[in-house]
């Protein structure tokens, strides 16, 4: 498998820093599950951050912090013991990496899928973060997604199958980054279904008038 | 002990930084000089010019002790880092008590999880970066991280040679460091913004008065540079 469409190093510079929200840093975290190359590209990063973090003149802590600290250690802990639910139901070769599998409980054969449409179907992932919106897409092979803009960015990462527009061919592990300008009719790819994790900041404007007006009816 | 490696460089003193935010000593050579007659190995400025590689190695060494339940290390790390944990997390925007509070998990964390630290693989700023980081998303935005998991069957492992390759090991923490010395003052403007106070990337060009662009181009120059430097320096 190799994998020909990375993140912006930006994207990843905000994921390392800790600045980008929840939902974008689900998809970057699934990029990075499938991508040695970016993680590597995370590594540098973080050892850039720590050489900053140690460059700074220090400011004096409290005198007793190192006391609470000492007694904090000592002190039992429960969140020792990974929170992470557990998901096994999956079989030995999951289709949805960590820690998007986490994010829905289970692969994509235990999913219940919501109808979208001219054979496609969603499944919106709850996150903790109300400005975006993460959903799974599962579009029938060689059948197109509905056109749509975008009102701002939008992220699109394939785990399955593989789609093109007018900017390539994207398949397992790609990850697409694109913004308003964009104005891209996706199709998937002949042979099977492609399923991908699509993040957005702004809902998606479909550009038929009948899928502008189930719109309001699947949260999309 | 990393004590006895202070080494000072007087024309790496003083220097401001732009905007708020933690003064910049070691980076920010171009700032008013420090009256000489105040620098003293005492003070805390002096010990932010502790010579960066041998720094590197003993704070290695010291987690690696650390997760071996010794507290002496702990407390030698705890004496370097938590000050200037304590500093880059107010120039992220977080008052002192916050701070601390979250200086204090992340210090927990690195007592319980130092046993997991991999020299070969990360400086111990590295690590102690992430852990940091992760406590202030933890506290500060009760949210998850959502992070890779290496033991997770559809990950997909690093190559052999790619993992002898990254900058972030602990032996080239001092040619990283250099690097980053080496920047311009628009690169390393840039870069602290991104890191520092958290902004993204349209409130770092607002906080600038530059344009989008020209924060991502200067964004990707720094970090080019730093590995070019990097790469040549092999």
């Amino acid at each position: 498998m190799t994998i020909s469409h990375h993140p912006g190093e930006d994207l990843l510079l905000d994921y390392v820093a800790g600045s980008l929200a929840e939902t974008w840093s689900l998809a970057v975290a699934a990029h990075l599950a499938l991508c040695p190359i970016c993680r590597r590209t995370v590594s540098e990063l973080e050892a850039v951050g720590g050489e900053l973090m140690s460059a700074v003149a220090p400011v004096p802590v409290e005198e007793d912090l190192y006391k609470s600290i000492v007694a904090a250690t000592n002190a039992v802990h429960e969140d020792s013991v990974s929170s992470r639910p557990v998901t096994d139901s999956s079989g030995p070769n999951p289709i949805l990496p960590e820690p998007l599998r986490s994010y829905l409980g289970g692969d994509v054969d235990s999913l219940e899928w919501r109808r979208l449409g001219l054979g496609a179907h969603q499944l919106p992932i709850p996150t903790g973060d109300e400005q975006t919106t993460a959903r799974l897409l599962r579009i029938p092979a060689g059948r197109p997604v509905p056109t749509h803009s975008h009102g701002g960015l939008e992220l699109t990462l394939v785990l399955s199958g593989a789609f093109s527009d007018v900017t390539g061919t994207y398949s397992r592990g790609d990850l697409q980054e694109a913004d308003e300008n964009i104005d891209h009719q996706p199709h998937a790819a002949l042979g099977e279904d492609c399923i991908c994790l699509a993040v957005t900041d702004a809902p998606l404007r479909f550009k038929s008038l009948t899928a502008r007006m189930v719109q309001p009816l699947i949260g999309i | 002990m990393f004590e006895t490696a202070i080494n000072i460089n007087a024309a790496t003193f003083g220097g401001s930084m732009v905007g708020r935010g933690p003064k910049w000593d070691r980076f920010d050579a171009d700032g008013p000089k420090r009256n000489p007659a105040t620098t003293n190995v005492k003070t805390e400025r002096a010990v932010t010019s502790v010579d960066p590689d041998q720094t590197s190695k003993s704070m290695s060494d010291l987690l690696v002790r650390v997760g071996n339940q010794d507290q002496d290390a702990f407390r030698a790390v705890f004496d370097y880092f938590a000050p200037r944990l304590k500093a880059f997390l107010m120039g992220q925007g977080t008052s002192p008590q916050m701070a601390e509070e979250v200086v204090q998990e992340t210090m927990v964390k690195i007592w319980r999880k130092a046993d997991q630290y991999e020299p070969a693989r990360a400086a111990a700023s590295t690590w102690i970066f992430t852990i940091a980081r992760n406590m202030r998303i933890d506290h500060l935005r009760k949210s998850n991280r959502p992070e890779p998991d290496m033991n997770d069957p559809a990950f997909v492992p690093d190559p052999e040679p790619l993992a002898t390759e990254t900058i972030s090991q602990a032996q080239d923490s001092a040619q990283l460091y250099a690097a980053m010395a080496e920047l311009s003052e628009d690169q390393r403007a840039v870069l602290k913004l991104a890191y520092f106070e958290e902004k993204a990337h349209p409130e770092i060009a607002e906080a600038l008065g530059i344009p989008l662009g020209t924060v991502k181009s200067r964004i990707r120059l720094a970090l080019k540079n730093i590995r070019s430097r990097i790469g040549d320096s092999e």
